[in-house]
């Protein structure tokens, strides 16, 4: 082992926590370096200078001051049980909130308000009457999807040509 | 019975504030110890241990003991004096060198051994110094390192864990902040304080 490789394992055999082979290593090194042998007895003397440290103990207030700031903590209630991290709490609000705003969103063809219902039935009965859904070759051509009434909108004119069907 | 520390701390989860009051008096002094040798002032000390025990309130409610109480208080305060010590670091670049880190108002309130005489007394005050200002001269992570290794008598797998390093790197890191200590306190090794090994005083 060279002095280099001491280094790891030399803190660990001064205070007694490297495992019997790291113990092993270093002892076999010490025997024939005088160097770290010098070095590993001072790193002991050190260690002794280091105890002189006197403590410092927490002012007489710390407590009080301590306690008073924990009491100044909003205290936590039964909601909690649903609001376990401020994160989620967020992430759960804007879900909220994108779901309201998204059932908020005018319709693509706004119809009359009141009249929701009564739209509603009447594309019914335009979809039920169409024989263009029975037909698969047209249903295939999107450019067909066209002969849809809009949701609210006039009915289709019947004067007007109809490209997609005529062509076929 | 006396409740190990993570079964104290998951009492507070369940609401208990007396057991946090326990953790309190339990780890008030050696945080503050650590934190005064981080900081090297004892107001800031106080107020970080402060902060570091209101942060374990705060978090008490999402703790799980997956590691020891000691490494999570620790950790914390690591954290807090690195960056207590980085954000003061230009602050301190202008005070010199030789001048006290502390004020004579924050000097702490040491605990002496014993009754010294006055001679006595300015003598272990000057080794003391001396001491503060070598593990003050370590690079933050030595130093932290020196301070768990040392006064909080921790072991390597824990002082790994609240530096985020491996066991061999917090060893390295050990032995180098140990080489510097021998080579900044050796005027200190070579004169041991008279009282402490019973030579040199007057019966």
């Amino acid at each position: 082992m060279k002095c280099e490789e001491v280094e790891k394992g030399l803190v660990a055999y001064l205070d007694r926590r490297a495992n019997s082979a790291e113990r092993r290593d270093v002892e076999e090194h010490l025997a024939g370096c005088a160097a770290c042998r010098t070095r590993a007895e001072e790193f002991r003397k050190v260690w002794s200078v280091l105890e002189e440290m006197p403590t410092v103990e927490p002012s007489f207030g710390f407590d009080a001051r301590m306690r008073q700031r924990v009491a100044a903590e909003p205290q936590r209630g039964w909601f909690d049980w649903f609001v376990p991290q401020s994160r989620l709490a967020f992430s759960a609000a804007l879900l909220v909130a994108l779901t309201v705003w998204i059932a908020k969103l005018p319709p693509s063809n706004p119809g009359t308000p009141g009249t929701t219902t009564a739209t509603q039935q009447q594309d019914f009965n335009a979809i039920q009457n169409l024989g263009v859904l029975e037909n698969f070759d047209v249903v295939t051509k999107m450019d067909a999807l066209s002969d849809l009434a809009p949701a609210g909108a006039q009915q289709p004119d019947k004067s007007q040509p109809n490209d997609t069907t005529t062509n076929d | 019975m006396a409740r190990s520390d993570v079964q104290l701390m998951l009492d507070v989860k369940a609401g208990d504030d007396a057991s946090f009051d326990f953790l309190l008096q339990k780890y008030r002094s050696p945080l503050v110890n650590f934190l005064y040798r981080m900081v090297r002032d004892t107001a800031t000390a106080e107020d970080l241990a402060q902060e570091v025990f209101l942060r374990v309130y705060r978090a008490r409610k999402q703790y799980s003991p997956s590691a020891k109480f000691t490494t999570w208080l620790f950790r914390i305060a690591t954290n807090l004096a690195l960056n207590s010590v980085r954000d003061n670091r230009y602050q301190r670049m202008g005070i010199s060198l030789d001048a006290p880190a502390d004020g004579e108002d924050s000097a702490p309130r040491e605990l002496p051994a014993r009754e010294m005489r006055i001679d006595e007394h300015m003598i272990e005050r000057d080794r003391t110094e001396v001491i503060r200002r070598a593990i003050a001269s370590l690079p933050e992570k030595q130093r932290a390192a020196v301070l768990l290794h040392k006064y909080e008598e921790m072991d390597y797998g824990e002082i790994a864990g609240i530096l985020d390093c491996s066991e061999g790197a917090l060893k390295s890191l050990l032995f180098r902040a140990y080489e510097t200590l021998r080579v900044q306190l050796a005027p200190l090794v070579a004169q041991p304080v008279a009282h402490r090994a019973g030579e040199g005083r007057p019966s």
